[in-house]
């Protein structure tokens, strides 16, 4: 009799474990990782051959909350059609009862792993820049993440910026329509998308807004997911997540080496303030400050003084003024010397 | 504004206004100060298309500014070339200024011009 080596065991467990998705068309090659909503892995569409990841809730309850939330996540991204969000290519219910999507396969890293290589204000700001454009193009069609963190936003290979994980994106607005079944008749189950009761606590600590963390998920607007935006932009500039009071959060800003200037502090506040209605109002806006500071324009964040706006004038034509004053200070010493 | 424009407009000011600056450095121009600032604005919008023009073919600072440089510095030559009634030549005079509204035009149109759409 054959003994098998516990390697091997441990192997064929696993793979007891992979779904079966229709062999004709995907073949699980190996599992990418698991949350607490749904397990992703590689696969090869055997159709169009290409290499896609596949997403399985983990419950086999059909209708259950896993499953209704993994189904709103794949219409949510089927949605958004954004180079900054991971598009679907494919969903459908497995033989156990269980809802997989496809989407794209992300080859990069975590923004978590990709942060140590972003050198500079600009380098981060490029990066968090087009973060907030994904979830502003998210806002713009009605719905936020209420997510957002760094392991939800993947850098790939080519420097393009994903945000990830919308299984518990809120669709603003959404009538209760019955939405159709397998077989084309709607269910009971899903007449609600975007189903948070209240009190459900939906976010992570340290990047979720006050009102998701005291328990006020479904009153959570776009305000929410900038409140999160600013949490990532000062986890990105300081290295940690913000204290919750927003002084704390301002002092750490302003003492942090390599400081970073008044105008991009005033933008991460606003975003972190406790109300939503002191944030902006949704990232359009957030990213519409961001454009304005970066081109050294002065910010909605932040009133300057006149003395602030001279500076900033300034410095924005500084190369310009000092070739004049180079020219007028040579014309004027001809005229010295000559008399 | 698109940096041959720009170029030729900011030249021509800049051209103009470095011609009157001869009522102060060299006074004694005085009854040519109208032919000089012609000349000197034909200058000036001369060196401002051609730099604009490099601006707007190359997206370079410090080749823009080079090519400002060197473009004025050239007709400032040429202008410094013509002498005076005692036979001398005002060439620092006019190279030196002449050459920094180069340095001026060449960044200016690199920095604010917008390139031109192209068919």
């Amino acid at each position: 009799m054959m003994r098998l080596s516990d390697e091997i065991i441990g192997h064929l467990r696993e793979v007891a474990t992979w779904p079966e998705l229709p062999p004709e068309r995907y073949v699980v090659r190996r599992p990418i990782g698991r949350g607490g909503m749904g397990a992703v892995f590689a696969a090869h569409d055997e159709v169009l051959d290409r290499e896609v990841a596949v997403k399985i809730s983990n419950t086999a309850e059909s209708g259950g909350d896993l499953d209704r939330r993994l189904r709103q996540e794949a219409r949510v991204l089927a949605q958004l059609e954004h180079p900054g969000i991971v598009p679907v290519h494919d969903a459908g219910v497995l033989a156990d009862g269980r809802w997989f999507y496809v989407m794209k396969l992300v080859h990069g890293e975590t923004l978590i792993e990709h942060l140590p290589r972003l050198a500079g204000e600009a380098a981060v700001l490029s990066v968090f820049e087009r973060i907030a454009e994904a979830v502003a193009f998210a806002h713009a069609a009605g719905i936020i993440h209420r997510d957002l963190k760094p392991s939800n936003v993947m850098v790939g290979t080519f420097g393009e910026v994903l945000v990830l994980d919308w299984g518990v994106a809120k669709v603003l607005g959404a009538t209760r329509r019955p939405a159709p079944d397998r077989s084309g008749s709607a269910t009971p189950r899903d007449r609600d998308d975007n189903a948070t009761a209240s009190g459900t606590r939906i976010g992570t600590p340290g990047f979720m807004a006050p009102e998701q963390h005291r328990g006020d998920a479904s009153v959570a607007g776009p305000a929410a997911d900038v409140y999160s935006l600013g949490a990532l932009l000062f986890w990105m500039l300081i290295g940690s997540s913000p204290p919750a009071a927003l002084d704390e959060a301002a002092h750490a800003l302003g003492t942090a080496p390599g400081r970073p200037a008044r105008r991009l502090r005033a933008i991460v506040v606003k975003c972190l303030a406790p109300h939503p209605d002191a944030r902006y109002a949704h990232a359009g806006e957030l990213v519409e400050d961001l454009a304005r500071y970066r081109a050294g324009n002065p910010v909605a964040a932040h009133r300057e003084s006149p003395i602030e706006r001279a500076a900033a004038w300034f410095g924005r034509y500084r190369t310009f003024i000092l070739l004049v004053a180079a020219y007028l200070v040579m014309r004027a010493l001809f005229a010295f010397l000559q008399r | 504004m698109n940096k041959p424009v720009l170029g030729l407009l900011l030249g021509a000011v800049l051209g103009a206004f470095d011609g009157l600056t001869a009522l102060i450095s060299a006074p004694e121009t005085q009854d040519q100060i109208l032919g000089i600032v012609i000349g000197s604005t034909a200058k000036g919008i001369v060196v401002g298309v051609l730099v604009g023009w490099y601006a707007s073919r190359v997206n370079s600072l410090a080749k823009g500014m080079l090519v400002g440089l060197v473009v004025a510095a050239f007709f400032a030559f040429l202008v410094a070339l013509a002498p005076n009634p005692d036979g001398s030549h005002y060439w620092v005079e006019i190279m030196l200024p002449g050459s920094i509204v180069g340095l001026i035009v060449g960044y200016a149109t690199q920095k604010f011009g917008r390139t031109p759409a192209r068919a």
